[in-house]
């Protein structure tokens, strides 16, 4: 819907929402968060965290992230002794009583850790470029959750005419600017984490699906809240427009205008 | 303007606080008693209508305030805070965000509501002169307020326009510097930012008071642009205008509220949720929407300096309308060539923002090969004495770089000249040559019998019922 819309008011005010030359504009996929009703699903934030955790985090900081907020309503609904123990699987920098730096178990009010100290221990590690934050990625590009989900899948063997122009270190991706990314690809082989039992088969295209629906949700996660009370809040606005359009006709009618 | 009607306190104490502070007497005889033109349609909605969205901006604005920090290590993170942890802090910021932008279409409808009525003409000179100050405030108030995410977008729109004062002859540097705080956009310039976008809007709240105030000496213009001859034109304001005025501000919260709770980002940029960063410049900068097309005018020139003049004076402009419509007609409803030039004017606005929005050397249509640089430069290779092949080269290359184009900038220019045309000679000629339909004697004489369709249309009263 949001698409759509931007679509619309983009032809409106002229404003084109328009990928750059030579970048593939990414396909729209049917989320269940789009639209008026459309909500996370618990769950699949659920994995998308495992994906977020198991893979994309080794590159990736989710800076604004704390495991307290995976128990937040509107989101993958981990309760609150499933956060603690999320929490207490990372070690955090601390001072002891002595004042000495020490590490600890996390515990639910701490941030994600960021695997990197600083831009340029992450820039080393990644060929000179540097991972983005991830906290609020898919609000922060053009296309939002399609674009992630398509940069995701989108590698391949670059085309011929793009062969000898590739850099080193570098990996083919028609969705991205240039169609060069640092990135290697993320998510390289099926079954490459493990869900649990009941979940759907972690193949690339379901983990892609998964991780930017966690994605999304942490860039907004009060989504839920803001929907359901802007369905009341029309309604109201509408019922109150209704009645003060009574009103005026009804005080004006006797009064020529 | 002011009818027989004078206010009579009801009892002992509002007599008492009448012959020591006559408030209520303000309130009721300036307010709710206050004699209005009965044949005011919906487009006369507006102006409480930016009353109320000028509320909404200061109180969220206010608490916003209280958890929002304006450092620049920090500035960022807070917005999220608001957005994350504060209790209904997304819907303040949203609401904010979007109000601004609400306030911004108001204010358009308000605006060209007054250019096609000619609200502007005697005796609203100094109504209309007011009007044109808070716009000038609240384009300030609304820039200073987009810099205050420290956004990528924040930080390179304040760094792009402010460098445009760098243009000023003489003391642009000093100028530019001055409002940095700083040799660069920086933290100086983001905390003197906030302090001055937490004042602005108190300043537009005071020109809002003189404002309504100009407005209550001579009273509404109407539809019909004509004077009230008597009571029998008017009603009071309250309950007739409370009630209108309220249902259509209830429609237009309506649509507030559909942007806020269903597309609160639609009117944003993506890049504002990439933090500042001044090593790297997004590819395209664009101001918020309500700016563009004067951005447009700004960059229809190569010189700088004469950018920022036709930017200033394509504001400023509307304070002289005035003086530079001739016509004595007020309503356009009376004036069949101004009526069909308004329109263009506004698709000439509308045009240059869509030019705001692209860069300026995008293609709109390739005429084809410029046959004159291509020649050109085939006779300088032979001239040289190159060889058929060399020539054949040069030929090839020139075909492919020389093309005759018609691009962004290009109508910006024509649709730059055409705004400023419409003020001068456009409405200042017109007044002369343009002979008005005959207008009625009275308002209440026009609506007689046409409830409903209130005075319809610009049709020659003779055709009317
Ligand atoms: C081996 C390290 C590494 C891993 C693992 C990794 N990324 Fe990246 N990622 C990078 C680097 C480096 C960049 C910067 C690419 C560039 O600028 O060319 C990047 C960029 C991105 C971008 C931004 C693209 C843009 O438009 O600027 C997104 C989105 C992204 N990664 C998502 C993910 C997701 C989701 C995962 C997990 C499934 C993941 N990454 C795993 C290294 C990694
Ligand atoms: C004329 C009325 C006002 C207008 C047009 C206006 C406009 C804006 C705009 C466009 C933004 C950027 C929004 C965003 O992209 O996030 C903003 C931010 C902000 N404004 Fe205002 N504003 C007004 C009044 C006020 C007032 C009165 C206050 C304080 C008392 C205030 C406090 C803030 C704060 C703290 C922010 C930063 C938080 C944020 O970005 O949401 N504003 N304003």
């Amino acid at each position: 819907m949001r698409r759509i819309s931007l679509a619309a008011v983009g032809l409106l005010l002229g404003i084109t929402v328009a990928f750059a030359d030579g970048q593939k504009e990414p396909e729209p996929q049917t989320w269940s968060w789009n639209g008026v009703f459309g909500h996370f699903d618990p769950v699949q934030l659920q994995r998308g965290y495992q994906v977020y955790k198991e893979v994309c985090s080794a590159c990736h900081s989710m800076r604004l992230m704390a495991f307290r907020n995976l128990g937040d309503p509107g989101g993958p609904g981990f309760s609150e002794a499933q956060v603690k123990a999320l929490a207490a699987t990372v070690q955090v920098a601390d001072l002891d009583d002595k004042g000495e730096p020490t590490t600890r178990p996390g515990i639910a009010a701490d941030r994600f850790p960021s695997p990197f100290p600083n831009e340029k221990a992450a820039r080393a590690a990644n060929g000179g470029a540097l991972p983005p934050d991830l906290t609020v990625i898919t609000e922060a590009r053009e296309g939002g959750a399609d674009y992630v989900h398509a940069l995701l899948l989108g590698y391949s063997d670059p085309p011929a005419d793009m062969k000898g122009k590739m850099m080193p270190g570098m990996n083919y991706n028609p969705y991205f600017l240039n169609g060069q990314i640092a990135m290697p690809a993320p998510l390289s082989t099926d079954g490459q984490v493990t869900y649990a039992e009941g979940q759907p088969a972690a193949t690339k295209a379901q983990m892609a699906k998964d991780v930017v629906a966690f994605l999304s949700w942490a860039a907004e996660p009060k989504m839920q809240e803001r929907k359901t009370m802007g369905i009341k809040v029309i309604a109201f606005l509408f019922v109150l427009s209704l009645l003060l359009y009574a009103a005026y006709k009804q005080l004006w009618r006797d009064v020529d205008h | 303007m002011h009818g027989e009607y004078r206010y009579e306190p009801k009892n002992g104490f509002m007599k008492w606080l009448d012959s020591r502070l006559p408030i209520m007497r303000l309130l009721d005889e300036s307010v709710l008693q206050f004699p209005t033109p009965k044949n005011l349609n919906y487009w006369f909605t507006f102006g409480g209508i930016l009353t109320f969205m000028l509320a909404v901006q200061i109180v969220t604005g206010i608490v916003l305030a209280m958890h929002y920090v304006p450092q620049e290590t920090m500035a960022f993170d807070s917005v999220e805070h608001i957005m994350r942890d504060v209790n209904y802090g997304w819907l303040l910021r949203y609401a904010h965000s979007n109000g601004a932008s609400m306030f911004f279409v108001a204010v358009y409808v308000h605006i060209f509501r007054g250019l096609y009525y000619g609200s502007y003409k005697a005796p609203r000179e100094v109504l209309w002169i007011l009007g044109v100050i808070i716009y000038l405030l609240m384009m300030a108030t609304g820039f200073l307020g987009y810099t205050l995410p420290w956004g990528q977008m924040s930080f390179w729109g304040a760094t792009v326009i402010t460098n445009f004062f760098s243009a000023i002859p003489v003391v642009g540097d000093a100028v530019t510097q001055w409002l940095w705080g700083s040799f660069a956009v920086d933290n100086s310039t983001l905390q003197r930012f906030f302090s001055l976008h937490y004042l602005l809007p108190f300043v537009i709240a005071g020109v809002v008071v003189l404002h309504i105030w100009a407005l209550h000496v001579p009273g509404n213009n109407n539809p019909l642009g004509i004077d009230v001859k008597g009571p029998q034109d008017t009603v009071p304001f309250h309950p007739y205008y409370t009630v209108k005025d309220g249902f259509a501000l209830a429609v237009f919260v309506l649509f507030f509220a559909a942007l806020v709770f269903f597309a609160p980002n639609l009117l944003g940029n993506p890049d504002n949720f990439v933090p500042a960063n001044r090593l790297v410049t997004p590819m395209h900068i664009v101001p918020e929407w309500y700016y563009l097309p004067f951005y447009a005018i700004l960059r229809s020139v190569p010189s700088k300096l004469l950018g920022v003049i036709l930017l200033f004076g394509g504001i400023l402009v509307w304070a002289f309308l005035p003086w530079l419509d001739t016509s004595y007609v007020r309503s356009a409803r009376f004036r069949p060539i101004f009526r069909q030039l308004f329109w263009v004017f506004g698709v000439v606005c509308i045009g240059l923002g869509w030019c705001g929005a692209q860069t300026p050397d995008h293609v709109i249509v390739d005429l084809g090969p410029n046959m004159t640089a291509i020649n050109a430069a085939v006779d300088h290779a032979t001239k040289a004495g190159k060889t058929p092949e060399e020539i054949a080269a040069v030929q090839k290359s020139a075909e492919a770089s020389e093309r005759v184009t018609f691009a962004v900038v290009d109508l910006s220019r024509i649709l730059t000249i055409a705004y400023f045309a419409f003020f001068f000679p456009g409405l200042f000629l017109l007044g002369w040559v343009e002979t008005p339909l005959p207008l009625p004697e009275s308002i209440s004489k026009a609506v007689l019998g046409t409830r409903g369709g209130a005075a319809s249309g610009g049709r020659p009263l003779e055709q009317r019922g």
